[in-house]
């Protein structure tokens, strides 16, 4: 019987880019390059992986995003993944955490899952609140945040660690699973991979093949409204010296000024 | 005046001081109802009381500890629906976030995570967050049903206020979900004697610039002389140097101490995302163009091995 794994992949603004905010207070996405969020990349590694060691298994990964959102899904078919689902929609501008997972949540349940692995979070958003947001939606365990993963016998077992202890989790399948970048390095797509890649499928679903009204999701559909986005004023500039042998003592001055010591 | 739901974090009754300081926030929107679950529950009653929690609702089992996060999630649903709050208060956590998230979804609820500050408004608790590595600070509010919102460490005063405090049973019944995810093992982590990372008032981090595991004693030496938590940039965790726990930034820990004294670390986006929020914000440096110098305070241009030892041992001439 084949294990069928699903990627929740998101295609997210360039961190190391200027990014900002649109008019209408949603994330801008036109002006800063995007690419398949580096914390992703774990969630397809770890996929791969466990797939390699079942006997039979198919890896689909799944975005909801813009049209551009095209780009991680073909970096993650060239890292290895069989296929892709994107969710395009032009009714999507705008949805939350909440309206996002329950796109997909259809949209994992219409390609059919034994096992959805995600990304500890998204380095845009930055929540961290998908993965239990589809465990709830889909009604299966939740085995969230691991360091490591291993699927064996209908059976998913991992480490999460956590505050006050790490603990070692197990559930039945069908689960979410999410895993973190401690998990293990991400492969780089090969030569072959990406070629390989630009024959895999990738299927196009809109609001209307996953039975979502558009009043459930985007902007009019969100739970949370911003009312506000503001720059960070930028730091006053600080003093900096250099060490000349009494940088320490200077420093300590400094924070005694300061009321530290 | 309506009531606010607060989520406990403790360790069995041990009341964790972000909890605290939702206590604070919570004072702002209505009265704070503590729910306090797991072994110890009852122990947190006395200092919630102190800090303003008028009820506190308590719940016992094995499940909280033998089962991940859906228990947590149920009693929090009994106890929405026994109090209808005005809001929903979880400290963020990775654990506390996923609990708040699937509540949100059960009530109908919008949630928001990571808020920094909070505040009443016309059309309810108005949340202050700071995104895209702290460079930008957002004012949201959750516009559907109860407003589920989780807040950072260190985002406000722990503040004594005294009230009842009345210990009440919260009853739960588990839903056939609870038990999904076994929790098969647990290792509880060593204590450093340390302040918790995200809880501390001063930070003392250090990166690959610090060179090995062994010359963290150095970060280490300094951090006890201020009483201080230690951090470590990714690049020094990922070489093996210091434990994940004590990660800064956007895969570790989010901090936002009164202090943070970097040392070795050049102040990548991803370091800055965890540490940008701190007050005072201080580095050492051999690069004069590491970007770290551009969050500063104060910065010390030289070589970590001269400057941290000399600091430490002024701080510990100083306090004598
Ligand atoms: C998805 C993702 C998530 C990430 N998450 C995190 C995260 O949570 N936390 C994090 O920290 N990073 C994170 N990173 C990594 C981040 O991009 C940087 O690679 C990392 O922060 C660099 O660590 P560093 O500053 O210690 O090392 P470097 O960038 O190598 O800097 C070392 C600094 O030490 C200085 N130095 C060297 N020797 C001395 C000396 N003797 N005295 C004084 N100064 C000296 C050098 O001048 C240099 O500025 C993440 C990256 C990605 C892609
Ligand atoms: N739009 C999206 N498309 C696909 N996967 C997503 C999307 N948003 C979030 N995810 C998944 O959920 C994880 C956590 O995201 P978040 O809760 O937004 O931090 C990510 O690492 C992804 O695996």
């Amino acid at each position: 019987m084949s294990l069928r794994i699903v990627v929740t992949v998101k295609y997210v603004p360039d961190a190391t880019g200027d990014r900002h905010f649109a008019d209408d207070l949603t994330v801008d996405r036109d002006d800063v390059d995007g690419l398949l969020s580096e914390l992703d990349e774990y969630a397809v590694e770890q996929a791969l992986q466990i797939a390699e060691d079942a006997d039979d298994a198919e890896v689909t990964v799944l975005t909801v995003g813009p049209e551009d959102a095209k780009d991680a899904l073909r970096k993650a078919l060239s890292m290895g993944a069989d296929k892709a689902i994107h969710v395009e929609d032009d009714d999507l501008h705008g949805t939350d955490a909440i309206g996002t997972s329950l796109v997909l949540a259809k949209a994992i349940e219409k390609a059919g899952y034994d096992l959805v692995i995600s990304g500890m979070a998204s380095t845009d958003g930055t929540m961290g609140v998908v993965p239990a947001l589809l465990a709830e939606r889909l009604g299966v365990p939740q085995v969230t945040l691991l360091s490591e993963v291993s699927v064996e016998d209908g059976t998913v077992k991992g480490r999460r660690d956590g505050d006050a202890a790490s603990e070692q989790l197990e559930a039945s399948l069908p689960a979410v699973v999410s895993v973190t970048d401690q998990s293990g390095e991400a492969r780089y797509p090969s030569f072959k991979g990406i070629m390989a890649a630009k024959k895999k499928p990738v299927e196009s679903w809109d609001l209307s093949d996953l039975d979502i009204e558009a009043e459930e999701v985007g902007l009019d559909g969100a739970y949370t409204t911003v009312d506000g986005a503001a720059e960070r004023p930028a730091r006053t500039a600080g003093t900096i010296v250099k060490d000349e042998g009494e940088g320490g003592k200077q420093l300590a001055e400094f924070l005694a000024s300061q009321k530290f010591i | 005046m309506a009531e606010v739901l607060v989520y406990v974090d403790h360790v069995d009754g041990a009341v964790r001081k972000p909890t605290l300081e939702l206590l604070t926030l919570a004072r702002r929107i209505g009265e704070p109802v503590a729910v306090a679950l797991g072994n110890g529950a009852a122990d947190t009653a006395a200092t919630l009381a102190e800090h303003g929690a008028t009820r506190v609702l308590t719940h016992d089992a094995a499940e909280y500890a033998d089962y991940l996060v859906v228990p947590k999630v149920d009693a929090l649903q009994a106890a929405h629906e026994a109090v209808s709050p005005a809001a929903v208060l979880v400290p963020s956590s990775a654990e506390g976030k996923e609990i708040a998230a699937r509540l949100a979804l059960r009530i109908g609820s919008g949630i928001i995570t990571d808020a920094i500050d909070l505040e009443a408004g016309d059309e309810g608790p108005v949340a202050t967050q700071s995104v895209f590595a702290a460079s930008f600070t957002t004012k949201s509010r959750v516009s559907k049903g109860t407003p589920v919102i989780t807040v950072k460490p260190n985002s406000a005063a722990v503040e004594a206020a005294p009230a009842a405090g009345a210990v009440e049973a919260l009853s739960v019944t588990f839903s056939d979900k609870a038990t999904g995810t076994k929790v098969t093992g647990r290792t509880a982590r060593e204590s450093t004697g340390r302040p918790e990372l995200t809880e501390a008032a001063i930070v003392v981090s250090g990166g690959r610039g610090v060179g090995g595991a062994e010359n963290f004693a150095l970060i280490e030496a300094l951090a006890d002389s201020l009483g201080a938590a230690v951090g470590a940039s990714r690049a020094a965790v990922d070489a093996g140097w210091y434990p994940h726990t004590n990660q800064v930034g956007q895969t570790g820990k989010s901090v936002s101490p009164q202090l943070y004294i970097a040392s070795g670390i050049s102040g990548a986006i991803q370091h800055r995302a965890g540490m940008q929020t701190s007050k005072t914000i201080v580095a050492v440096n051999k690069d004069p163009e590491a970007p770290i110098f551009e969050l500063v305070d104060y910065g010390v241009v030289g070589d970590l091995f001269d400057v941290v030892p000399q600091l430490t041992e002024e701080i510990k001439s100083r306090k004598g």
